[in-house]
């Protein structure tokens, strides 16, 4: 038969031997079977629900890399505040070539780290007299004077490595005094939901809270020790020893080579998160479009798993695999 | 005058998928694997999978964070969708390898593979709306993929509402309507005949 006479013999109804066959039944048998073993797991596994991290937890365990990180913010130096697109305007964002679709698709979840994670927080809560005048202070002077103060204390709490004690005295205006207020409302437990609720009353948009916990070492500390990091197929993990996304195990498998896993090589792994995006996007492109590839839509019939498939058809009918692939 | 839509579709459906093609009781007699029960055992899954999910959007996010049953039911769901995985993942690998594309069924590939996609598009927003650690974790790391490509400027995953809504509304709609269409298909072109078959080799001996 030509390809056409075999393409249509394939689309044909089948006019050859039949067997009685129970959909019904095999559903029936196929949906307890399913439930027999999803109940099995679930008494015998339960589901991972490790409870989830809190400011509280951070500014209590690691009160110093709090305060830094509320520095950070102040100073406009941390990882939000030098994002870029969508937050802000303040990072390049990734590009793929001559495509910055980070930069292209703009501001749309805009976060300004002064007044969202710092100032406005501490407005919701009545402040003490040192806090008060430190907000209004801050309120009261030009932008370029808090940058000067915040910067200032930003780098010596870097020279002093982090430890707030150690940190040289300085013309730091109103900044520790702030970074102290946002460090003792995160202790008393009362800085998750006013960082959610900004003020209003129904809020399900956690954007802020889990972009501030990412500025410091909190977070990331706590996926390094889950296992989660992305340089350890963290994407398809799951906490305890459950398992994870495994289908994502493709997507991982780029963040364990080079170049992704350099940072510092241009072009790809500086913009990693970027070409792997596209790579997924074309790859399952290409799944969905299999029967059109000359080489992988004939593969089938050039490796003979089908013979195990269908062996029971090909002995009946004496068929010996075609060497006409 | 022309035939009301209504009759046309009708006749259209009567004549493409009639009801001894959507539920029949025989197959070719070479429908006899193991590999062909992994569509019927993905949709099994599928069927829990909906099933517990019922039951947790009705109790909400945080329901399984204190009560036993509502543990339960999350346990259920979870591994409903790790079945779920595993059966479609060797289905999909079962119809390459029988090249089930044959036979004008390019299509019914196609919504399936597109089903796959959709499958894990559902699957994560499921564990950014965990409300643990876990989606923490994941929806902080996620986001720079997402960002990276202009996508995050719409689909926020740090957005636990935007999330939870996507999860139980919008894609598993998605993915039942795909579903639907690639059994139809499957059932509209029957199943694919094996490699190597010809007009030569399909006479009755039964």
């Amino acid at each position: 038969m030509s390809k056409a006479e075999k393409e249509i013999f394939d689309a044909a109804p089948w006019h050859g031997k039949t067997k009685q066959y129970d959909f019904i039944k095999e559903g029936v048998i196929a949906v307890v079977v399913v439930a027999l073993i999803v109940t099995f797991f679930s008494f015998l596994m339960g589901s991972p629900d490790d409870k989830p991290l809190t400011f509280k937890g951070w500014a209590v365990s690691n009160s110093d890399n709090f305060y830094a990180t509320t520095v950070q913010e102040l100073a406009g130096t941390s990882g939000t505040a030098t994002y870029g697109a969508p937050y802000n305007k303040n990072g390049q964002g990734l590009n793929i070539g001559p495509l910055w679709l980070q930069r292209w698709a703009g501001v749309t979840r805009p976060i300004d780290t002064v007044n969202d994670f710092v100032i406005a927080p501490l407005s919701t809560q009545v402040m003490s007299t040192d806090i008060a005048n430190a907000v209004s202070t801050w309120n009261a002077a030009p932008v370029s004077q808090q940058k000067t103060w915040a910067t200032s204390y930003d780098d010596a709490i870097t020279k002093a490595e982090g430890k707030i004690s150690a940190v040289a005295t300085g013309a730091y205006g109103p900044v520790p005094a702030l970074a102290q207020g946002l460090t003792d409302m995160a202790k008393a437990g009362a800085l998750d939901a006013a960082l959610l609720s900004q003020g209003g009353f129904f809020q399900t948009d956690n954007t802020k809270q889990i972009l501030f916990f990412g500025d410091g070492s909190y977070l990331d500390d706590a996926g390094t020790a889950a296992n989660l990091q992305g340089g350890t197929w963290g994407m398809m993990n799951e906490t305890g020893r459950y398992p994870g996304q495994a289908w994502l195990w493709l997507y991982s498998f780029w963040y364990q080579i080079p170049p992704f896993t350099n940072e510092n090589s241009k072009p790809i792994g500086a913009n990693a998160d970027a070409y792997i995006m596209a790579i997924m996007g074309v790859m399952s492109l290409g799944l969905i479009l299999i029967p059109i590839f000359p080489g992988i839509k004939t593969l089938p019939m050039r490796i003979p798993i089908h013979r195990g498939i269908w062996s029971e058809y090909y002995k009946s009918q004496g068929i010996k695999r075609s060497k006409r692939r | 005058m022309s035939e009301m839509w209504t009759a046309q579709l009708r006749k259209k459906w009567q004549k493409n998928l009639p009801i001894e093609k959507l539920l029949p009781d025989n197959q070719p007699a070479y429908v006899a694997s193991w590999i062909y029960v992994f569509g019927v055992l993905t949709l099994s899954a599928l069927a829990i999978i909906i099933a517990s999910g019922i039951v947790l959007a009705f109790e909400g996010p945080a329901w399984y964070h204190y009560s036993s049953v509502g543990k339960f039911v999350n346990s259920t769901h979870f591994w409903s969708v790790q079945l779920f995985f595993v059966f479609m993942v060797i289905h999909l690998w079962g119809k390459f390898w029988m090249a089930a594309w044959r036979g004008n069924r390019m299509a019914t590939w196609m919504t399936g593979a597109v089903a796959f996609v959709a499958s894990i598009a559902t699957a994560f927003t499921g564990y950014l709306v965990q409300t643990n650690f876990d989606s923490q974790w994941i929806s902080f790391e996620a986001k720079d993929g997402f960002n990276s490509v202009g996508v995050g400027a719409w689909f926020t995953v740090t957005n636990l509402g935007q999330m939870l809504l996507l999860h139980v509304a919008f894609l598993p709609l998605i993915l039942g309507v795909i579903t639907v269409v690639h059994v139809l298909m499957v059932r509209k072109r029957g199943v694919v005949p094996p490699i190597d078959a010809d007009a030569t080799n399909t006479e009755v001996r039964s």
